[in-house]
C-alpha cells in the first residue's frame, strides 16, 4: 500500500525583509513624520513665492498661527473622534450657535459673560449628547446622523436668532476680564492660540499618555476586539462626541469675542476642514490611527496655505484646488504606510513560492 | 464551569440545542464539529456574548448568568476568539492591557504606566516561547498569527483566567506555529487552566485533548474522555457522522 504524506516547508522570512518591515513600522508609528514633510515643503513653498512679499513677516505668521489655531481647536477633538472610528460634521452649526448664543446673551439679554458662555458650552454638550447617544443606540453611520444634525441646528440657529432679536447677526463687545479670556490680542496674534495649546496639550496626553487612549485607538481600530476586551466603547465614543460639541461651542464663543459679532450661519467651512486636516495629519480615515500632533501639523499646513496665497498676490481662487492635492497625496501617503506597517510576518510565507514535497510512504 | 441543557436560537436558527458540557482544571476539552455545528455559538455563550435562549451556566456548581464578557473575564473565564480580537495598529503592551491598563500617577495626572505594561509584556510574550517580539511597542499588525495567538493566550494567563478559551486558534496558522500554539495549550494545562479547544484538526485535537464533544446541526452528537474512542471513530465523527471511507468511496 503507499500513501501520500504532504510536507509543507514554509520558508523563515529572510532577515532583511523582517528589519525593513520594522523600519516601516517604526516608521508608522511616527505617521506625524508626513504631516511635518507637507508642512514644511508648504512653508518652504510659500517661502520662496512669496517670502519677498511678506509670508516671513511677524503678522503674517501671526495670520496662519491663528487660522490654525482656531481650526486645530476643532480639529483635534474631531481628529480623537475619527480614530474611534466616527465622524462629526455638526460642529460647522455648534460654532455658530454658539456664536450668536454669545451675542444675544451679552448684548441684547445683558447676561453676564460667563454665564452666557456656559450656556454656549451647553449647547455643545447637548449636540454631543444627541449624536452620541443617537449613533450608539441605532448603529447609524455617524457620517448621517452629524449631517443631519448639522442641518437641523442650523435651521434652530438662523429661527430663533431671528425671532428672538430680528436678525442673525448680532454685534457684541466683550470687555474687562471675560474681553482678554476671550478676545485678547498680543500683537497680532489672538487669544485662539493660547486656548488651542491648552486643548492640544490636554488631547495629547490623554491620547498617548491615559488609558482611554487605548480604548479610543481600540474603538476605531477593532470594534469587536474592543468590546470582547471590556472596553466601555459607547462611552468612548459619548465622551468624543460631546468632546467635539464643546470645543466647537468654545470656537464660536471666541469668534464672537474677536469678530465682535455673533452670526447664526458662521461656522459651516469648519465641517469638512476638520477631516480634511486630520487625514493630511495622518488620521485613517477608516479610524484605528492617528496622533494629536499629526493633526496640528495638518492644520499648519492648512493655515499656511490659506495665508500664504494670499501673500503670493495670486488669485485665491486655487486655494480649495491646493488643499484638494493635498488631501489627495496625504490619503495616498497614509495608504501606503499602512499597508506596509501591516504586511504581516505571516503573510510573506504565503506570497513566497511554498516548497511542497510530496513524500511516498512505502508500507 | 458546567454548561448544563443550553439552546440558543437566532430567530429561526437554531444554532445550539440542548446542549450540555463539563470543564475540569487541568484538563483540555476538545469541542469539534463541521462548519455551522454551533461551535462559535457555544464558546460564546460560555463567554458572556450571548445569553442562552434557555438553560443554565454552572460555576464552582453554582448557577450564573453572564451580563456580558466583562463579568465573565471577571468570574476567570478568558476567550481567545478566532481573530483574536487584536487591535492591528496597537503596540503589544496596550493590547496586552487593552480593558485592564495599569495606572499610575494621580488626579488628572493618572495616567497608564507604559513602562510597567511594556516590560509586563514582554515577559509574559517571551515566556510562551515567542522571542521574536523584543520591542513590546511594536504594532500588532506587524506580528504573525502564531504570535498573536500567544499574545492572547499569555494575557489570559497573566490575568488569572481558571477557564480559557480557544476558538480554532491553529486553523490559519503553518505546521511549525500550531505546534507552537499546543505546547503553549498543553502548558496552561499544566498550570490548571480548564481549557477549552475548538479545531478542525482531528490530529490536534487527538494530540492534545483529554475529553471530548461532537456537535453536529446544534446538537450534541457524542462526548467522550481521552481513549474512548479511536481514531477512525473520531475521524468519522468530525466528518458529521458519517464514515470516512464512505465518503472517500463516494469520491471514487
Ligand atoms: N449572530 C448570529 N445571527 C444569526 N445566526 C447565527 C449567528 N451566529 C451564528 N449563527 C448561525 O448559527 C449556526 C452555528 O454557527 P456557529 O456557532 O458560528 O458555528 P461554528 O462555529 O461551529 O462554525 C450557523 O448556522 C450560523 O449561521
Ligand atoms: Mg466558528
Amino acid at each position: 500500500m503507499q500513501t501520500a504524506e504532504t510536507i509543507s516547508i514554509v520558508p523563515e522570512p529572510q532577515l532583511g525583509v523582517r528589519r525593513k518591515r520594522q523600519h516601516i513600522a517604526r516608521l508608522y508609528q511616527a505617521t506625524q513624520l508626513g504631516a511635518m514633510l507637507s508642512a514644511l515643503a508648504v512653508f518652504a513653498f510659500f517661502s520662496i513665492t512669496a517670502g519677498d512679499k511678506g509670508f516671513l513677516t511677524l503678522a503674517a505668521t501671526s495670520g496662519w498661527l491663528n487660522a490654525s489655531a482656531e481650526l486645530a481647536l476643532i480639529a483635534i477633538p474631531v481628529g480623537l473622534l475619527m480614530i474611534a472610528g466616527e465622524f462629526d460634521l455638526s460642529v460647522g452649526s455648534v460654532v455658530g450657535a454658539s456664536s450668536i448664543t454669545m451675542a444675544l446673551g451679552v448684548t441684547v439679554y445683558d447676561l453676564p459673560v460667563p454665564l452666557v458662555f456656559l450656556m454656549c458650552l451647553a449647547i455643545g454638550v447637548l449636540v454631543g449628547l444627541f449624536n452620541g447617544m443617537l449613533v450608539n443606540s441605532t448603529g447609524l453611520p455617524s457620517f448621517i446622523v452629524t449631517l443631519a444634525a448639522n442641518y437641523v441646528l442650523l435651521g434652530l440657529a438662523l429661527g430663533l436668532s431671528r425671532a428672538l432679536a430680528g436678525t442673525s447677526t448680532v454685534s457684541v463687545d466683550i470687555t474687562g476680564f471675560w474681553g482678554n479670556v476671550f478676545g485678547a490680542t498680543f500683537g497680532d496674534l489672538n487669544v485662539t492660540v493660547v486656548w488651542c495649546l491648552v486643548l492640544g496639550l490636554i488631547a495629547y496626553w490623554v491620547l498617548s499618555r491615559m488609558s482611554i487612549g487605548s480604548w479610543i485607538y481600540a474603538t476605531g481600530g477593532n470594534l469587536d476586539g474592543a468590546i470582547k476586551a471590556g472596553v466601555p466603547t459607547q462611552k468612548v465614543r459619548l465622551a468624543l462626541f460631546v468632546t467635539t460639541g464643546v470645543a466647537a461651542a468654545i470656537v464660536g464663543a471666541l469668534q464672537a469675542a474677536l469678530f465682535n459679532s455673533g452670526n447664526a450661519v458662521q461656522g459651516q467651512g469648519f465641517v469638512f476642514q476638520a477631516p480634511i486636516v486630520a487625514v493630511i495629519g495622518g488620521v485613517l480615515l477608516v479610524g484605528g490611527y492617528g496622533t494629536v500632533q499629526g493633526v496640528v501639523l495638518g492644520t499648519i499646513t492648512y493655515g499656511m496655505v490659506n495665508i500664504g496665497l494670499f501673500y503670493t498676490g495670486w488669485t485665491t481662487d486655487w486655494l480649495s484646488t491646493f488643499i484638494g492635492g493635498l488631501l489627495i497625496v496625504a490619503v495616498l501617503a497614509n495608504d501606503f504606510v499602512r499597508k506596509a506597517a501591516l504586511r504581516q510576518a505571516s503573510s510573506i510565507p504565503a506570497s513566497a513560492p511554498r516548497t511542497t514535497i510530496k513524500r511516498r510512504v512505502q508500507a | 464551569m458546567e454548561l448544563e441543557d443550553v439552546s440558543k436560537a437566532f430567530g429561526s436558527t437554531h444554532a445550539l440545542q440542548h446542549a450540555s458540557m463539563e470543564l475540569h482544571a487541568g484538563e483540555v476539552h476538545c469541542l469539534l464539529g463541521d462548519n455551522g455545528a454551533g461551535k462559535s455559538t457555544l464558546i460564546k455563550v460560555m463567554s458572556g456574548v450571548y445569553v442562552p435562549s434557555s438553560g443554565r451556566l454552572l460555576v464552582d456548581g453554582e448557577p450564573v448568568t453572564l451580563a456580558g464578557p466583562r463579568q465573565a473575564q471577571d468570574l476567570g473565564i478568558a476567550t481567545v476568539h478566532q481573530d483574536v480580537g487584536m487591535i492591528p495598529l496597537m503596540s503589544v503592551a496596550r493590547n496586552f492591557y487593552l480593558g485592564r491598563e495599569p495606572n499610575k500617577g494621580w488626579g488628572p495626572f493618572r495616567r497608564f504606566d507604559a513602562a510597567r505594561a511594556r516590560a509586563t509584556a514582554l515577559d509574559e510574550v517571551h515566556a510562551m516561547g515567542i522571542t521574536r517580539v523584543t520591542d513590546a511597542n511594536q504594532l500588532v499588525g506587524t506580528l504573525s498569527g502564531g504570535e498573536r495567538q500567544a499574545l492572547g493566550i499569555a494575557r489570559a494567563i497573566h490575568f488569572g483566567a481558571k477557564v480559557l478559551i480557544l476558538d480554532e486558534p491553529t486553523s490559519a496558522l503553518g505546521v511549525k506555529e500550531a505546534s507552537v500554539v499546543l505546547k503553549q495549550i498543553d502548558s496552561a494545562r499544566s498550570r490548571g487552566l480548564a481549557v477549552v479547544l475548538i479545531t478542525h484538526n482531528a490530529s490536534h485535537a487527538l494530540s492534545i485533548g483529554d475529553r471530548f464533544t461532537v456537535l453536529i446541526q446544534g446538537q450534541v452528537a457524542d462526548q467522550w474522555a481521552r481513549g474512548e474512542r479511536t481514531r477512525d471513530e473520531v475521524l468519522d465523527l468530525m466528518a458529521g457522522g458519517e464514515s470516512v471511507e464512505d465518503l472517500f468511496e463516494k469520491l471514487d
